[in-house]
């Protein structure tokens, strides 16, 4: 069905499709700017406790004894622990999943037993009344360290002179080999072969919100509730019964508000879990909030990766073939439960993702090193493989002479192409590189833009104009990670209800971390029942109440969540429409909801108000037909599973101008063109794609986690981590083109992840374009103007 | 972190401040804007015992004017200075680099004497005091010394300030006419502190260089005058030559120190940029 043909209705809104499509603000946006959110941090519980981590001052080092004797004593102090005191309370995990074929990784303690293997590593918990009685408590205590051989660079542990975990054999987490039958032939015989070794520096999302957790376990009934920052409570319930031993049904997390998450809050942590661990072994709450700085030193990271790329064109510019070669390193451990394997996975998947080759051949190795783990961050690959694909399609279109916007029109699948199988074997349904293309290119007045260009390299002005063409994955099916083992919900529930006042009351698993996702619930549950938004509440986050879901990850929520809010909706919509039948005594079919009224569908004429429904349906059934029972709360789950990954496109431009004496890039003009399918709140797609997008240029200019050949890492503060900020950013503009998915009826792709995706690469090809009359290019990100003076031989 | 706990005393008086100075110690601080201070406290790289606050002192706040010097108190905020229209006619060199000075919020509650008794190497103002030739006024409970801002800076983080004494001000010399100033600074995010800045000021007949005065910072452990760079240009013709020659003369002036992501040479490079620039802006 599509998407026309949605039964929606709602007061005030121009289209047939109720708010769907229309920038409501969210209910939520004026509580938080108040200053009235709840975040784990503002709860207050009786008998709280304040856990402390002591952490390994080391890359990689055996613990000798670890004295609390003083600590002990310190004031506030109820008790400090080590690893093996949080092991009795919390089973060890081990961060593999099935389908990922050949991946290993040992098992990982919530506190470090016996060896710390990365510096940052919680090897000892300090519990006090206070969080400063604990931090004072925590510089008390004494360790002994015998220091091991650390490993840093990735082609070492690659060759594996010191295997970090030597019962693993080597240093190699995972590997992924894979080819297409020709793959060799097109090689020989392509009129162009280009190639290029590109570097990803390993950067970290920074969330406003340091992760939280407060553990509170209740001896009498065996119960556990977890408020916790979290982007997947159910997915945290099933770990904390299962590594806590308490039944599932004994464990409920709750995630109030959420300051940010980008996927840095949706892993396993082992401070977290210890923090869980403490609360059932001292009987009272225990709350752990990581600072900034063990936030820079064990919230994931991710993206460290070098790779040589190879692309095989005809002399006409007909790409043929792509070959990759990625080395990526993950730290001491997989992460669990998601594993630290899908980074390089992705990059395989996605590499050479927006063209009509048929070629591929692919190596990814990822390897063990004594930094802190890497993990699933926003756009998860994405930024690697767009960037490196668009890099080389650039050297490309360059060696050949063509203009780069005209290279890709050549290359990129043509948009009736679909359904269509990419080389990698992954399916797309329906894509539009090619609108996007075009609406991309009128946008930015593309030829403009390069008569601009021109102009001014006359005058010793260095602009460059960077184009990189993306796929997205989005609302990805169990084939990501329930097909491996993991317990990790590619579904989602909602359930509405119609309460007696004629309000709607929704509950659904799909999380809020700030990004509006409750705002389009209320708009599609307004619009599929037929009352206006104000109408409408949401409540998400709280395992003991919303139906069972995934929550928020891979950009899934609105497409997920929003179909099962859609189906629900949908129903309930027609069961209030049985109550207004029977009330009324006529035809159901001769009714409608419309601006929060039963009226009558032909002339319009009121006829009860749901206000009225609800009275009669829940204090005077009695006036209703004898076997009549309102059923005026409704639940229903959507699952994406015709296609692995409901996939998405888009292209995004940068427009620079590069100080070729000193190295620095001005960002003058961004744009981006994606398609989500149905767009439910043009204001929130459009500031997801910008946030997205500034997180992208963060990872080309200026972020990294600069680590030592010692494993310390030296800017782990936000003054010498460089996240973007406003005064740098250049005005991004968004646009859209609307291909609906056909999975679903609401039709709705992700937008999460796609500004991230396609940033990096666009900047850097921007920069490139600016040096290419001077012979310089950059490869290796962030592009700091130390690396841009290198390229031109100028430091 | 939450920082290491400490006592907190805000004196009236400064014979208060030298009283519990002399008291304390090593263990006591002073606390002016804490935007430096507090935040080394919540990092708990230091874990005073007292913290001194002195924004209560009177007559420690201020921009004056008098017989061509202006005398900015110690506890005038950065924010002060930018918004001073006395310092923007008086002192261009201080209102130009003020703006690069951290972020407004924190301009707000900075103040000057904090950023000079801080001596950060990449700081704005002590590169500008250095290329004035400005005199810190500081006192104790002997009574007042005034010390020139080149003798001021020691090492790094390190000043002249002895035990028991604070800075209570700092002089410059109003601008006379006929000079001009410029403040050049590249810092990868506005607000940063400088991977390396310039501190410039000269007398500009438009046709040749003199009196000019060159201050680096973010070059070494203190503000940097680059005396050799000055010298090649004095009384010489604003020429393609002579400026070429003073940039090459920096590589005797100046050792810079690497930072996480800038060599050594790349800064030196930078600071011949930015030379070349202030150059041509003040022989414009
Ligand atoms: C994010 C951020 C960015 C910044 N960027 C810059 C920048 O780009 N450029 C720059 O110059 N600064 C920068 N700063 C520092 C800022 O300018 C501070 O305000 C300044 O360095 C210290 O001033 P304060 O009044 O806050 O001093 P405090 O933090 O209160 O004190 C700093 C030190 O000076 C001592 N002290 C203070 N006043 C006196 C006095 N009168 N006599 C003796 N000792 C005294 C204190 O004991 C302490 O040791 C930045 C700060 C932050 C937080």
């Amino acid at each position: 069905m599509g998407k026309a043909e949605l039964p929606l209705h709602a007061p005030g809104t121009k289209t047939g499709r109720g708010y769907i499509g229309q920038s409501t603000p969210r209910a939520n946006a004026k509580r938080l700017l108040q200053g009235r959110g709840t975040f784990v941090d503002d709860l207050r519980l009786p008998r709280i406790a304040h856990a402390v981590f002591f952490r390994s001052p080391h890359a990689h080092a055996r613990i000798g004894k670890l004295d609390f004797s003083t600590a002990l004593k310190a004031p506030g102090v109820i008790g400090v622990f080590d690893g093996h005191a949080v092991a009795e309370y919390c089973k060890p995990w081990v961060g593999v999943l099935g389908h990922l074929k050949g991946i290993k990784s040992p098992p990982q303690h919530a506190v470090a037993i016996g060896r710390a293997c990365w510096q940052g590593e919680a090897v000892a918990a300090v519990v006090a009344e206070t969080r400063a009685q604990a931090e004072d408590a925590a510089d008390l205590i004494e360790a002994e360290w015998h220091e091991l051989p650390v490993v840093t660079d990735m082609q070492a542990a690659l060759e594996g002179k010191v295997v970090i975990h030597p019962e693993l054999g080597d240093n190699i987490c995972f590997q992924r080999q894979f080819v297409t039958e020709g793959f060799d032939e097109a090689f020989a015989n392509a009129d162009v072969v280009v190639e290029e070794t590109y570097d990803f520096g390993r950067h970290t999302g920074v969330c406003t919100e340091g992760r939280a957790i407060l553990a509170d376990y209740n001896a009498a009934e065996h119960t556990l509730t977890v408020h916790h920052a979290t982007q997947a409570p159910h997915m945290m319930q099933d770990i904390f019964s299962r590594h806590l031993d308490i039944p599932e049904s004994n464990v409920r997390v709750i995630c109030r508000d959420i300051g940010g998450s980008f996927g840095i809050k949706v892993h396993v942590y082992p401070d977290e879990m210890a923090t869980a661990a403490l609360s059932v072994m001292l009987r009272r709450p225990v709350k752990f909030v990581a600072d900034r700085l063990e936030s820079f030193l064990t919230d994931i990271h991710a993206r460290e990766h070098r790779v040589t790329v190879r692309l095989a064109c005809t002399r006409d510019g007909d790409i043929i073939a792509f070959d990759l070669d990625d080395l990526t390193a993950i730290g001491p451990y997989s992460v669990y439960p998601r594993t630290s394997g899908i980074e390089g996975n992705q990059v395989v998947n996605l590499t050479g993702g927006p063209y009509r080759h048929k070629q591929y051949r692919a190596n990814m190795r990822a390897v063990f090193t004594n930094k802190n783990v890497t993990c699933q961050y926003r756009a998860v690959g994405h930024p690697i493989a767009v960037a490196l694909t668009e890099g080389v399609v650039d050297i490309a279109a360059r060696k050949l002479g063509m203009d780069p916007a005209e290279f890709r029109r050549r290359n990129l699948i043509a948009d009736d192409a679909y359904p269509y199988t990419f080389p990698s074997g992954i399916k797309f349904e329906k894509l539009s590189h090619h609108q996007c293309l075009d609406k991309l290119l009128a946008l930015m007045d593309y030829e403009r833009l390069r008569a601009e260009q021109a102009a001014l390299r006359e005058k010793g002005i260095h602009r460059g104009l960077g184009l990189a063409a993306m796929i997205e994955v989005t609302n990805p099916s169990p084939a990501f990670y329930g097909v491996g083992g993991a317990r990790i919900s590619a579904q989602d529930g909602a359930t509405l209800r119609l309460d007696p006042a004629g309000m709607v009351n929704v509950l659904c698993s799909v999380t809020e971390q700030g990004q509006g996702t409750e705002g389009i619930f209320a708009q599609i549950a307004a619009s599929v029942v037929g009352v206006s938004v104000e109408r409408v509440r949401v409540t998400t986050g709280d395992t003991g109440v919303t139906p069972y879901g995934g929550g928020t990850w891979a950009s899934r929520g609105a497409g997920t969540g929003g179909e099962a809010v859609l189906q629900a909706g949908k129903i309930l919509r027609s069961n209030i429409l049985d109550v207004a039948a029977a009330m009324l005594n006529e035809d159901k079919a001769k009714l409608d909801i419309v601006n929060n009224e039963v009226v009558d569908k032909l002339t319009g004429a009121a006829k009860a108000t749901l206000a009225e429904i609800g009275r009669v349906a829940y204090f005077r059934p009695d006036t209703l037909p004898m076997r009549f029972q309102s059923e005026l709360t409704v639940t229903r789950h959507y699952t994406p599973r015709e296609y692995g990954f409901t996939f998405t496109n888009g292209i995004q431009a940068s427009w620079v101008e590069v100080d070729v004496e000193t190295g620095f890039v001005k960002l003058l003009k961004h744009w981006c063109v994606e398609d989500c399918g149905t767009i439910i709140n043009p204001m929130l797609v459009d500031e997801q794609i910008r946030g997205g997008v500034v997180q992208g240029i963060g990872a080309a200019l200026f972020e990294e986690c600069l680590y030592g050949e010692d494993g310390q890492l030296q800017n782990g503060n936000l003054a010498d981590y460089l996240v973007p900020m406003a005064g740098e950013m250049p005005d991004i503009v968004v646009g859209h083109v609307e291909t609906p998915t056909l999975g679903s009826e609401l039709g709705a792709k992700g937008a999460g992840e796609a500004g991230t995706a396609g940033a990096s690469g666009a900047v850097m090809n921007a920069i490139n374009d600016a040096l290419a009359p001077l012979g310089a290019q950059v490869t290796a990100m962030p592009f700091t103007p130390q690396r841009i003076l290198e390229a031109l031989g100028k430091a | 972190m939450k920082a290491p706990s400490f006592a907190y005393a805000k004196p009236g008086t400064l014979p208060q401040v030298f009283d519990l100075l002399e008291r304390h110690g090593d263990g006591a601080k002073i606390l002016a804007g804490g935007q430096s201070l507090l935040a080394s406290l919540n990092l708990r790289l230091s874990s005073p015992e007292l913290l001194i606050d002195i924004t209560g002192l009177p007559g420690l706040n201020g921009i004056r004017i008098a017989d061509g010097k202006v005398r900015i108190g110690a506890l005038t905020t950065h924010r002060q200075i930018e918004q001073s229209s006395e310092i923007a006619e008086h002192l261009p060199l201080l209102a130009q680099a003020v703006r690069h000075v951290a972020h407004v919020a924190i301009r707000n509650v900075g103040t000057i004497g904090g950023s000079f008794a801080l001596a950060d190497p990449a700081a704005e103002y002590p590169a500008c005091a250095v290329a004035l030739d400005a005199t810190v006024v500081l006192a104790g409970s002997k009574g007042e010394r005034r010390v020139k801002a080149r003798d001021f800076f020691r090492s790094l983080y390190e000043t002249a300030l002895v035990p028991g004494e604070i800075v209570t001000a700092v002089e410059f010399d109003a601008i006379r006419p006929n000079f001009r100033s410029v403040f050049l600074e590249l810092a990868r995010r506005q607000g940063d502190y400088a991977i390396v800045g310039l501190a410039a000021h000269a007398k500009a007949d438009g046709s040749r260089f003199s009196d000019v005065r060159l201050a680096f910072l973010g070059a070494g452990a203190t503000p940097v005058l680059a005396g050799n760079a000055m010298a090649s240009l004095e009384g010489k013709p604003c020429s393609a030559d002579v400026v070429a020659a003073a940039k090459e003369a920096l590589a005797e002036d100046l050792d810079p120190p690497k930072d996480l992501t800038t060599s050594s040479a790349a800064k030196l490079h930078l600071a011949r940029v930015l030379t070349g620039r202030a150059l041509a802006a003040l022989s414009q």
